[in-house]
């Protein structure tokens, strides 16, 4: 799987967990581009994506992230 | 975004698009005639954006349904212009249009700003997202759909809060609060002490959790505070049992110590998280990683589940309950049909087929007909022949004298559910139906508004893990008195059928044999005073909830003037029945704060001998006069007109008063019971 597909993958689940059909992510999205992304969802997204790809992060990595793109990159760790 | 455009350009008059579209592009074929909504909302200004989303739900609404009763619904939009001055006007203006109700307007202040005006025009108006109580409690015109209003501490405050005596916590006066504190916060409190200290943690916290319970700020609030899920160290192993510093001991010291002291502390619940974790399982409950990112002691997962066992506690403790459960038979009490099968060869006990999970699912409904919950049967069956089981087979844990009302024939189990309403009188939404047929089950939630139908796992063996996972039986009080409710309820069943074979009701009721005790409120009749203020919804006037502790403070005041009446007859003691509380208003006037009464005793005359006892109670004490008032609810409507029946006078503020001086005793076939 690459970070495109990953990525694809990434922003169904933005979608469903935000219940918002329009959010578009890329690489550099960050939680200021998207107004439902808050600290409360944010651990709800993270659960989400962790369940989608049937993985765990550590908690380094949950608070490592930057954007989007860097968490894809870490999916794309447990996934290559 | 073409919706809020279209929003703004249509104000001050104002068509919908709708509307626009039904006299511009699409015309009617006939003149249909329209109801007009108004909706008060700031479409510009400050508040516009966050306003956008109440909006989006009343346009939404409208959409989804545009007519009633055959009429098409217009909305008609002002806008407040997140003004207050704007609001006044706006609400003013539409009070002189034909609108007949009014949605809105966005934030607690201009709402209870705009319910001024709204009340002086008798104009009928529905809060979407306030909370704030204070629209409601003065305004019988306002409605509010969004009942909880939040006062949250900031993180790690929790201490600081309960111990300023000037913390926003008390300036915001909630009617409860939840306190929360951690195992991890424990477990880091107990890693910093030496073994000596360890050993008295749980005490230290439990002197805590009374200091804050006995604050005289909360003593008429109710703290629900969580207890502590375990967090097993293996510092100790299994050893850790023995020993009294080590952190296992203190949490389940801790644990044990909160239920003992919700026990005597009245205003404390214990919001028992702990067995929530026992049913989901620690890595459930809790996940180290989002721990360690962003500080969270719950998983987000459980939140869900935690949320529910607070509202669980909130909403009994406002009456909210679950006093019936109806059972169908074959395949749910027993394994197999006992017109095809005949009772012997019944699957129950541990001797044949899945027998096992029958009877111990029979065993938890007589602790729930123990616990005083009303059990009833609903089966399509013959009569006898559904009897049978509880008469004859040894294996059979509930027998007849369990049963308060037993419905086994071959109408609909929709009509038979009814006809159980009508001899228990409580309302559908405290009653719970378990069938095992999928088919049954969604003929009876269809048919039936508000009755709780579990969808039971096919599997009869996982039935009860299931149905403890539902938590339906929440309760906030608990009396000896209870356990005698289904006896009371087949009593009444008997009443029903003699009823029939008098001519006039009066030698009925002569019949029967009625004697009523009076008195004040005493410790042992305190608790089922709270509880009757708990449970009762439909003979209740105002539906002012009592706990133990509101009634222990009534009775140690002077000036109050309480009454508890119990009522028995030939047939059996139906214990405390009626509640009357009065308080003065001036050195005439006696006003009734709460008249309520048990719907077991109905049409006994029971209200006349309260209201003698109550006309009595306030003579003695010099008064001339009681005013009574009357609250509606949703399932209060059966006393609307209770003041005038009793011979009551309406006042112009909507009270009924009662001059002493000219009343007559009230005939009734009720003695006093000396």
């Amino acid at each position: 799987m690459d970070n495109k597909e990953i990525l694809h993958k990434v922003e169904e689940v933005f979608r469903d967990v935000l219940d918002n059909e329009e959010i578009t992510l890329a690489e550099n999205t960050t939680a200021n581009d998207i107004e439902e992304w808050d600290s409360l969802t944010h651990v709800e997204l993270v659960r989400a994506v962790e369940k989608a790809f049937g993985i765990r992060f550590t908690s380094a990595e949950i608070l490592s992230w930057k954007n989007v793109g860097e968490m894809v990159a870490s999916v794309a760790r447990y996934k290559a | 975004m073409v919706l809020a455009a279209l929003l703004i350009t249509g104000l001050g008059g104002c068509t919908t698009w709708d509307n626009f579209n039904k006299a511009f592009i699409n015309p009617p074929e006939e003149i249909r005639e329209t109801i007009k909504i108004a909706v008060l909302e700031p479409l510009t200004g400050a508040d516009a954006k966050a306003a956008a989303d109440e909006v989006a739900g009343i346009e939404l609404a409208h959409e989804m349904f545009p007519t009633v009763l055959g009429k098409d619904v217009e909305l008609v939009f002002y806008d407040t212009k997140s003004d207050m001055e704007e609001l006044k006007e706006a609400a003013e203006k539409l009070t002189s249009e034909d609108v007949s109700l009014v949605l809105g307007c966005y934030g607690n202040a201009m709402t209870i700003a705009a319910g001024d005006i709204l009340r002086q025009h008798f104009m009928p108006a529905i809060a979407i997202t306030c909370t704030n109580p204070l629209i409601t409690r003065t305004n019988p015109f306002y409605s509010r759909v969004c009942y909880i209003d939040l006062y949250e501490a900031e993180y790690n405050q929790v201490e600081h809060k309960l111990m300023d005596p000037d913390s926003e916590l008390y300036a915001f006066g909630a009617e409860y609060v939840v306190l929360f504190q951690s195992t991890h916060k424990l477990g880091e409190r107990h890693s910093m002490l030496d073994a000596a200290a360890q050993e008295t943690l749980a005490d230290e916290r439990l002197a805590f959790i009374e200091a804050v319970c006995s604050n005289p700020r909360l003593a008429d609030k109710k703290v629900i505070c969580f207890n502590y899920p375990e967090i097993d160290d293996a510092v100790f192993g299994s050893y850790a049992d023995k020993v009294v510093s080590s952190f296992t001991f203190q949490v389940r010291k801790l644990n044990y110590g909160l239920m003992t002291l919700a026990q005597r502390t009245s205003n404390l619940y214990v919001c028992d998280i702990a067995a929530l974790q026992n049913k989901v399982g620690r890595d459930v409950m809790f996940l180290p990683n989002v721990y360690t990112s962003t500080e969270m002691v719950l998983s987000v997962d459980v939140l869900p589940a935690v949320a529910a066992r607070v509202l669980d506690i909130i909403c009994a403790l406002r009456g909210n309950i679950k006093k019936c459960l109806i059972l169908d038979l074959d395949n749910t009490l027993w394994g197999g049909v006992v017109g095809d099968d005949g009772w012997e060869r019944l699957q129950l006990g541990h001797g044949l087929g899945i027998g096992k999970a029958f009877t111990e699912f029979q065993m938890w409904v007589k602790k729930l007909r123990q616990r005083g919950i009303i059990i009833c049967v609903c089966s399509k069956n013959d009569e006898d022949k559904a009897r049978e089981p509880f008469e004859k087979h040894p294996e059979m844990v509930l027998r007849m004298d369990d049963i308060a009302v037993f419905m086994a024939n071959w109408e609909t189990k929709v009509d038979n559910i009814r006809a159980i309403q009508k001899v228990l009188n409580i309302g559908f939404d405290s009653m719970v139906f378990v069938d095992d047929n999928p088919f049954e089950r969604a003929m009876v939630r269809e048919n039936i508004a508000g009755i709780e139908v579990p969808e039971m796992p096919e599997d009869p063996a996982e039935w009860l893990e299931y149905l403890y996972g539902l938590n339906l039986f929440e309760t906030a009080s608990y009396s000896g008195a209870d356990a005698e409710r289904t006896q009371q309820y087949q009593a009444e069943a008997q009443r029903v059928t003699l009823a029939k074979s008098f001519d006039s009701e009066v030698d009925f009721l002569r019949s029967l044999d009625m004697k009523a005790t009076v008195s004040g409120f005493t410790p042992y009749n305190t608790p089922r005073v709270a509880q009757l203020s708990q449970r009762s919804n439909q003979f209740n006037l105002r539906t002012v909830r009592y706990t133990e502790a509101d009634v222990a403070a009534l009775a140690a005041d002077d000036k109050a003037v309480d009454l508890s009446f119990t009522l028995e007859d030939r047939f059996g003691d139906n214990g405390l029945v009626a509640v009357v509380v009065m308080k003065p208003m001036d050195e005439e006037s006696l006003f009734v704060e709460t008249w309520l009464m048990s719907c077991r005793v109905l049409k006994r005359g029971m209200e006349d001998f309260t209201l003698n006892t109550m006309v009595d109670a306030a003579k003695v004490r010099g008064y001339k006069r009681i005013v009574g008032e009357y609250i509606p609810t949703a399932k209060n409507g059966m006393v609307a007109d209770h003041y005038r029946r009793m011979g009551f006078t309406a006042t112009t503020d909507s009270r009924w008063v009662l001059e002493m001086e000219s009343y007559r005793q009230h005939d009734c076939c009720i003695e006093t019971k000396q």
